[in-house]
């Protein structure tokens, strides 16, 4: 399956009868389109790298780095439309930001405070982070079953019908549930894009052990129409996102979209990736950085030092705002353990709840 | 209306009412459609409903889970059906991880009125895989509500009202049992989901059970009362949320206690019960609170299983221990 590439590592436009139509509709993105997708990509590395440093001074538990994936997460987040929904797994900050999901809101979770931490109403249809890994790929299939039984996808309106996107990993590509989402979304019909972000590593595990195909390949035998993109690449992820969303949507067809790209920094900041990969590895990727290619082509296309030099500042508003929140964020009540167990009161969960309260209230502290 | 029906009549009676009731109540599961299910209890369903409302899925349990789930995202609420206890595993982690846990992770912001229907327990003689009482790992789980009916007034009215819960509802059903008739009340329901009833009166010595055992304690409490001894049944039908106040009360009458399940003993319900009432009657208490389960072992081919599974005579066993006391 050949793989879709419109900018060089450089930035420079690779140009030839393959990626032509490609072209055609990335030529009709505006400059101010593309600073958007350049701007989010800055602000959520500052955001990342700072939430690193947060962890290794102990104040987040534990922080889980995108840090080289911002290209296709921008490309796709991009892409979806106002109406569309987002199964995220645990990396994509960009993506969820770019919905409404506020940056505190995701390190709230890093920093132990809750399992959750928003309202998908409120977040333009950005769902929660999934950690068990997979699992969400047969949420957002049955999502986008409901779509369509509800017959808001498949009239053929863009601009209303729904579409679902759903995220994991070449690791999570191993899992049953994934494939199970396959078979349903295939049976169903249903307006969903899996969107494989292929970063070459499970935790130290290589893709290679995952399949010896490429992933994109294996969609075809579950009847799903599948693509490949460098996913380093914004402006191709956009591209070919946007027209398989449209193609989910308009047709409920489902669609699978394999992003090469890397993992830049370990897996989590208890990961150790030097005792499994190399740093030639590692060098060569960074030199595919995905910020530095879209900044490549927008310094060719005339953009000034002022538009990025604006960014770098704000970029560096959100990490002070985000250190600012984690440092003075205070630890949930006690009720948070109770509360939401059911939809509505229950008993016993009420009885452990007063009995909590009269065990504090024992050592005869200030109530 | 008031007829006599079986209790998988029952059940597709409540499905039938609650589909017609609202629109976003759809049937999910394994040849649930033109076959109407293996047990046939969602028999003609899809006829009078169409494949958009009962939907033959894909063979595989994580899957009917977990599309449930993000159907119930989408403010559907899917029923799905288990095709038998032992088969409920490969969708173990989407039921505990996710369904149980997904009200949670939301902080109570959206709920997931999934309702998963699972045949279990014995007696029908079948192979492998096909007997099996399971429900005690999801009654372990937070998150769910696990409810297990007996009659078949109980199967249509539990299960009306676990389709209307808007949390996740493990509906044990006792597939020895399933063609077994009772009269049926659709005028309104006599309790509420997850209490506990008084199936029997009694004074001497109060069993506890639930699902098709029940009908095993009232066989052992008939015996015993020609030999003098009188029972009192509590038919357990919820194991979560478990409402213990009739247990309570009861022993406190009778201050004798049998608790009976098929299940293995070991970390069972059987046991939670057990503890709990020590806790709660010790006073009261005549004797220890005996338990009377399947063994410690898997459940055996079928030529074992009236060895394996507790019945009247393992039951009145218990009795004439607790009576000795
Ligand atoms: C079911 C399950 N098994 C194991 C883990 C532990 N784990 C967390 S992330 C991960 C690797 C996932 O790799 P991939 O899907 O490629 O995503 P990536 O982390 O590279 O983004 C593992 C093994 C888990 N979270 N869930
Ligand atoms: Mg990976």
């Amino acid at each position: 399956m050949t793989q879709t590439r419109l900018l060089d590592v450089d930035g420079s436009e690779i140009r030839n009868t393959d990626n032509e139509r490609w072209w055609s509709v990335a030529d009709d993105l505006t400059d101010e389109q593309h600073v958007e997708m350049l701007r989010s990509m800055v602000l959520t590395r500052a955001f990342d790298t700072e939430a690193g440093n947060l962890q290794r001074q102990g104040k987040l538990g534990l922080w889980v780095p995108s840090i080289g994936q911002e290209g296709g997460q921008a490309g796709v987040a991009f892409a979806m439309r106002d109406q569309d929904t987002l199964f995220p797994s645990y990396r994509e900050h960009l993506m969820v930001h770019q919905r409404g999901v506020r940056f505190e809101q995701i390190v709230d979770i890093f920093r132990g405070a809750t399992h959750g931490g928003w309202d998908p109403a409120e977040t333009r249809g950005a769902r929660l982070y999934s950690l068990v890994i997979g699992t969400q790929s047969l949420h957002a299939t049955g999502y986008a079953m409901g779509v369509r039984f509800d017959g808001a996808s498949g009239t053929g309106d863009p601009e209303a019908d729904e579409a679902v996107v759903v995220c994991y990993g070449d690791g999570a590509s191993s899992q049953g549930d994934a494939s199970e989402a396959l078979i349903f979304a295939a049976s169903y019909e249903a307006p969903v894009l899996f969107m494989v972000q292929n970063n070459k590593w499970a935790i130290s595990v290589p893709s290679s052990v995952q399949s010896r195909t490429s992933l994109a390949q294996r969609a075809s035998g579950f009847g799903v129409s599948a693509a490949s993109v460098d996913g380093n690449d914004a402006l191709a992820s956009y591209v070919v996102s946007r027209a398989m969303l449209d193609a989910a949507r308009s047709e409920n067809a489902p669609q699978y979209l394999e992003l090469d790209t890397y993992r830049i920094g370990a897996h989590t900041t208890s990961d150790d990736p030097t005792k499994y990969r190399s740093s030639d590895e590692l060098e060569s990727w960074k030199r595919r950085d995905p910020i530095e290619r879209m900044r490549g082509f927008l310094r060719a296309r005339g953009i000034g030092d002022d538009v990025f030099s604006a960014i770098d500042t704000e970029a560096k508003d959100v990490a002070a705002e985000i250190r600012r929140h984690t440092l003075g964020a205070s630890t949930p009540s006690s009720d948070e353990i109770f509360d939401f167990v059911y939809t509505d009161a229950n008993a016993s969960l009420e009885e452990q709840k007063l009995a909590l309260a009269r065990f504090e209230a024992s050592f005869g502290g200030d109530e | 209306m008031t007829e006599q029906l079986p209790i998988a009549k029952a059940l597709n009676l409540a499905m039938r009412d609650a589909m017609a009731a609202d629109d976003s109540v759809l049937l999910m599961g394994e040849d649930i459609g033109d076959l109407g299910g293996v047990f046939r209890v969602t028999d003609g369903l899809k006829a009078e409903f169409g494949t958009g409302r009962v939907l033959d899925t894909p063979l595989a349990e994580a899957g009917i889970i977990g599309t449930a789930i993000g159907l119930a995202m989408r403010g559907y609420r899917p029923v799905c059906e288990i095709q038998f206890d032992g088969f409920v595993y490969p969708g173990f982690d989407q039921i505990v991880s996710q369904l149980a846990k997904m009200t949670n992770r939301h902080r109570g912001r959206q709920a997931f009125p999934v309702v998963v229907r699972i045949p279990h327990g014995g007696h029908i003689g079948a192979v492998e895989h096909h007997q099996e009482s399971p429900e005690g790992y999801f009654a372990h789980t937070s998150g769910l509500r696990v409810v297990a009916p007996s009659t078949a007034n109980d199967a249509y009215w539990m299960m009306r009202q676990a389709i209307e819960s808007n949390d996740p509802v493990i509906f044990m059903e006792p597939k020895a049992k399933y063609w077994a008739k009772g009269e049926v009340s659709t005028e309104g329901a006599q309790y509420a989901l997850h209490e506990s009833v008084v199936a029997k009166q009694g004074t001497d010595v109060t069993l506890i059970g639930h699902s098709a055992m029940v009908h095993v304690l009232m066989q052992a409490a008939a015996i015993a009362e020609n030999e003098g001894v009188s029972c009192e049944v509590v038919d357990v039908r919820s194991l979560s949320p478990l409402d213990y106040e009739p247990l309570v009360e009861s022993l406190r009458k009778t201050g004798r206690c049998v608790v009976a399940q098929e299940a293995p003993g070991h970390v069972s319900l059987g046991s939670e019960i057990a503890a709990t009432l020590q806790e709660r009657c010790f006073y009261s208490l005549e004797a220890p609170v005996m338990r009377v389960s399947g063994f410690d072992a898997p459940f055996p081919p079928a030529q074992l299983e009236a060895v394996y599974l507790p019945d009247a005579d393992r039951v009145l066993d218990a009795v004439d221990r607790v009576m000795a006391y």
